[in-house]
């Protein structure tokens, strides 16, 4: 068989395959050889030049973390910051009994049963040569008893860090986010991107919110130094050194006078709060309640604490604002109603006769209006001041989905905003093709008639409600939402402005734009259904109600009755702008189960735009920002 | 009896015992170094085990497949990774600069590592197709099969995947019989573009190989690990430190010592007695491999298995290379030492290709 195999094989050619195999095999062996010289150079002639340097390697290049930025609402107020602390710090490689050590530290020192588990946590998560804090925040008095004991203690050694601080905590730690131990997950991700070596002794990085979206500006450059040490790897002294560069500072658009105010009103409640600046789309207010207590991140959150967290009912690690997604309710109409007219569907002049429920041609099932028997006579101004459905249910009819889609999408709903921080959520504003690649249904009428009320199909976050109000607000223009105005460089303190990103404009006609803000200013108005939010307002102010409904609970959760149905309510929805002439802020609120609009949403709505518009309260007068506000001083600790 | 015969015969038919033995060796070299470089840690050392058993068990299955089916998987081969890369550039994962995963519901794949099989595969396939006569034009429609994935590779960017691709690509061409004249005009066009490719390259890119120049411009970062890597070298001399001796190592002033930079930990702790070994127990298999390139009977598979058996020349040598200090630092891994699943499954299942080419009944051409 093989004879006949090389027959066919052109002897000829094989000949030449095996020449050129052979000069490649020639190539390697030269290579090889290449490779056998080097090692013969690094290993023979030049091996006590390495031995020396490995045996004072001894000279440690030793990393000088730089400070992390701090973070300023926008009038100079602090977010986060950094301060110095004395840490407790031990190395379980180098530690035989973990657990005697523990104890036998806890005589001398406090160290708390939560110091204990978080400690456990952390050495679960960590490589074995790593230091790991026990205990943060050493007294002076600590300081100087494990002193005296530091011989009994090897392993164990009291360092001095740069700690993080979020002194607002709960109120803005859904935009702040928080910084934590790095872990491999960190590491893999700083390898991939080349920038492991300048982490190289950091040891925090931004997990969630702005701390993670700015990682980059906030963390800044290591520094690094030339330390000789003796052979038991103590320095001695310091042979040259590169200073590190601290993180640019941030300064955020958020108003926290305003996020106050906000979270003030909210009181107990849940729900959401997204203010946006309609002429450049700076983020004013940003509220998702319940937060969190940030801090408890940053050196690893003790088990306790975490279940507490994770496990509420009230799930206040979910950022509501960026990625809770609720039906938009009523809110959605006025953009229905722009598409009716937009579309040339409808005439302000137009007006239907209301029943009280709509049915589609040739089908009995009757689609019910909010308000049983109707509301008479119905146009499109009064559509929206007093939110008829069935103005709506024939609308939509007409409009059919697919218009719907394509218009309304312009305001945003159903995409990411593109807001400076991660994790945002799309919502869903539906379309025939949409439901066919999701449920290889067609689409049916009746959808239509849910969607254009804002149910069924229609999913959005109070993020995005806030951008479709802002575009109104400012008549077509979709800025891009974003948290941070400035970034200050640490070492300039130049301020650098983010400039407002104009996404794209929508083109609406002038007149038709009018009609509608026009009918959301009588909104707040007497008749309107925010009439009671609007009452004896110093400036005029627009806005829409709206009810979210609730569709069902998790089964298998153990609530009690109460509190099951409490949360099967409907949630309280407002989208607002203020003034009505020359809009300074726009926003979306969203209560959760709390019933309609009007009486819960709008007066929240209200109180915000008291603050933003009508001042604010004495005691808020803040330091401005002047010099370069970063603590350089620290950076050798 | 008869059935553990049958059984012993099943499993061994289609294996090549010669290869597989300078396989497991290097591999056992490889679970002891990674021993020490990881300080005794066991788990690390148990999931590279189970690496290693994953690959042989893909080896074996891939060593089982006729010439002929792996003939026919070539061009599907080819044509998915190549979807994929095109799936990479569009919709691929981006961590900060870099694309190179792809999210594929269930996992996140990485396509170019799939490419390192489906090149050479698709090349041979070309060329043995084109087999009677050779033209000037062949070589240009096969340097196109190759061009296209590796600019996208180049894309993401990962120039150390570009560069062993192009590699194993070349050597199809090159073993196919490329005319000296086009090569010399090749070695003298890329010498002639480096400084145009100096200004396209990235930034870090650039960086690296300044660094390689004078490692001490970095001393924290690319310039820190080659300045470290060549003090464990040197400093274990002839004879080594011993196992889990090395002060480099176990210090840890060695970076990415269980990945990359294992070469490293191995030479600091046997010194250059071990580097004999370890080079000699390479050329053993590489030896073998070439016995198994010379005697394969189809054009196919003479290219195949040469380019396979060159690829794996070149990522050894681009490692030790790079660990030693005079190349430029690229993630290649050191292969069948370095810790690591995907690219022991992508070089056990080349030793796979080539021993299904030496078991088997060598084809017959119709």
């Amino acid at each position: 068989m093989k004879q006949h195999v090389e027959l066919r094989n052109h002897p000829a050619e094989l000949h030449k395959f095996r020449f050129r195999l052979s000069v490649c095999a020639g190539f390697v062996l030269i290579l090889f050889l290449i490779l056998y010289a080097r090692f013969y150079y690094l290993q023979v002639i030049q091996q006590e030049h390495y031995y020396t340097l490995a045996e004072a390697n001894r000279i440690f290049i030793s990393p000088l973390v730089p400070n992390r930025g701090l973070i300023y609402d926008r009038s100079g107020r602090i977010l986060a910051q950094n301060y110095s602390a004395y840490t407790l710090e031990v190395i379980p490689s180098q530690i035989e009994d973990l657990e005697t050590t523990l104890n036998k530290l806890a005589e001398i020192i406090e160290i708390t049963p939560t110091d204990r588990q978080r400690f456990k946590k952390l050495l679960k998560e960590s490589k074995r040569f790593k230091s790991l804090p026990v205990r943060s925040r050493l007294t002076d008095e600590e300081i100087a008893t494990f002193a005296v004991n530091r011989y009994r203690f090897p392993g164990v050694e009291i360092k001095a860090r740069v700690l993080r601080q979020y002194p607002e905590k709960e109120i803005v730690s859904h935009i702040i986010g928080y910084i934590s131990r790095i872990n491999d997950q960190d590491l893999e991700q700083l390898e991939r991107n080349g920038e492991l070596h300048n982490y190289r002794g950091s040891q925090h990085i931004g997990k969630i919110g702005i701390e993670q979206s700015y990682e980059k500006q906030l963390h800044g450059i290591a520094g690094f130094e030339e330390v000789e040490t003796d052979a038991a790897g103590r320095s001695i002294r310091v042979l040259s050194r590169t200073s590190p560069v601290p993180g640019n500072n941030l300064i955020l658009s958020l108003d926290l006078g305003l996020q106050e105010a906000a979270e003030k009103a909210f009181g107990e409640r849940r729900g959401a709060l997204v203010a946006l600046d309609p002429n450049n789309g700076e983020v004013l207010a940003f509220v998702s309640k319940p937060g969190y207590d940030n801090n408890l991140f940053i050196g690893g959150i003790d088990q306790e604490n975490w279940n507490l967290l994770n496990g509420s009912i009230d799930r206040p690690l979910n950022n509501r604002a960026l990625r809770g997604v609720y039906p938009p309710g009523s809110t959605f109409k006025p953009f229905m109603a722009l598409a009716a007219l937009e579309l040339g569907k409808r005439s302000p002049e137009y007006s239907m006769s209301d029943p009280g429920y709509f049915s589609l041609p040739g089908v009995d099932r009757r689609y019910r209006d909010w308000k049983p028997g109707g509301h008479g006579r119905v146009d499109l101004h009064k559509s929206l001041v007093v939110s008829c459905d069935t103005y709506y249910y024939s609308l939509a009819n007409d409009l059919g989905i697919d218009n719907i889609h394509s218009f309304i999408g312009q305001f945003g709903l159903g995409k990411r905003t593109g807001i400076d921080i991660e994790g945002e959520v799309a919502g869903l504003l539906p379309s025939s093709a949409w439901k066919m690649s999701q449920y290889k249904q067609k689409w049916y009428a009746g959808d239509t008639i849910s969607v254009s009320i804002g149910q069924g199909y229609n999913l959005a976050t109070p993020l995005q409600l806030a951008f479709a109000t802002m575009i109104i607000a400012n008549n077509g223009k979709a800025y891009a939402p974003h948290l941070v105005k400035q970034i200050q460089n640490s070492q300039t303190g130049e301020v650098e402005d983010i400039p407002a990103k104009l996404l794209y404009s929508v083109y609406m006609k002038p007149k038709n734009l009018e009609v509608v803000k026009n009918a959301l200013v009588d909104v707040t108005r007497p008749g309107g259904t925010a009439a009671k939010a609007g009452a004896n307002a110093a400036y005029a102010f627009a806005g829409k109600t709206g009810t979210s409904q609730v569709i069902a609970i998790k089964q298998g959760e153990r609530y009690n009755e109460k509190a099951i149905n409490e949360r099967h309510r409907d949630h309280a929805m407002f989208i607002a702008y203020a003034p009505a002439e020359n809009p300074k802020i726009a926003l979306a609120v969203l209560v959760e189960n709390t019933g309609t609009g009007g009486s819960t949403a709008a007066p929240i709505a209200r109180q915000v735009f008291d603050y933003f518009l009508l001042g604010k309260p004495a005691e808020a007068a803040v330091a401005q920002l002047s010099e370069p506000v970063a603590d350089h001083d620290h950076e050798h600790l | 009896m008869t059935e553990i015969k049958k059984i012993w015969h099943f499993l061994t038919r289609y294996v090549d015992s010669f290869l597989l033995i300078g396989i497991l060796a290097l591999m056992a070299v490889g679970l002891v170094v990674l021993y020490s470089a990881t300080g005794a840690n066991i788990a690390r050392v148990s999931n590279q085990m189970v690496n290693m058993l994953v690959a042989l068990v893909i080896m074996w299955l891939v060593a089982n497949i006729p010439l002929q089916q792996m003939m026919r998987l070539a061009l599907p081969m080819y044509i998915l990774g190549l979807v994929l890369l095109i799936g990479v550039a569009l919709f691929g994962e981006i961590n900060n600069g870099a694309r190179r995963w792809l999210n594929i519901g269930v996992t996140r794949i990485q396509p170019s590592e799939l490419m390192k099989i489906a090149i050479p595969l698709m090349m041979a396939w070309y060329f043995d197709k084109h087999e009677t006569a050779l033209r000037l034009r062949d070589y240009l429609g096969a340097a196109v099969l190759l061009l296209l994935p590796v600019l996208l590779i180049l894309r993401q960017p990962d120039l150390g995947t570009a560069i062993l691709i192009t590699a194993s690509g070349f050597f199809v061409l090159f073993l196919a019989g490329l005319s000296w004249r086009i090569i010399a005009g090749l070695g003298i066009t890329a010498a002639g573009s480096l400084p145009v490719f100096w200004t396209v390259m990235h930034d870090y890119q650039r960086k690296r190989i300044i660094t390689l120049l004078d490692p001490s411009q970095d001393p924290l970062g690319a310039g820190y690990h080659t300045i470290q890597s060549s003090i464990a070298i040197g400093s274990g001399g002839v004879t080594g430190k011993g196992w889990q001796n090395g002060t480099q190592t176990q210090l840890d002033f060695l970076p990415e010592q269980s990945t990359d930079f294992i070469f490293a930990v191995f030479s600091e702790e046997f010194g250059l007695m071990g580097n004999t070994v370890l080079l000699l127990l390479y050329l053993l298999v590489i030896g073998r491999c070439l016995v198994i390139t010379g005697n394969a009977s189809t054009q196919f598979t003479r290219l195949i298995a040469g380019s396979i058996t060159l690829t794996f020349c070149t990522y050894i040598f681009v490692n030790m290379g790079m660990v030693s200090g005079i190349l430029p630092i690229v993630g290649v891994p050191l292969p069948l030492i370095s810790y690591g699943g995907t690219s022991m499954v992508t070089m056990l299942l080349g030793f796979g290709i080539l021993m299904s080419i030496q078991t088997h009944p060598k084809l017959v051409k119709t």
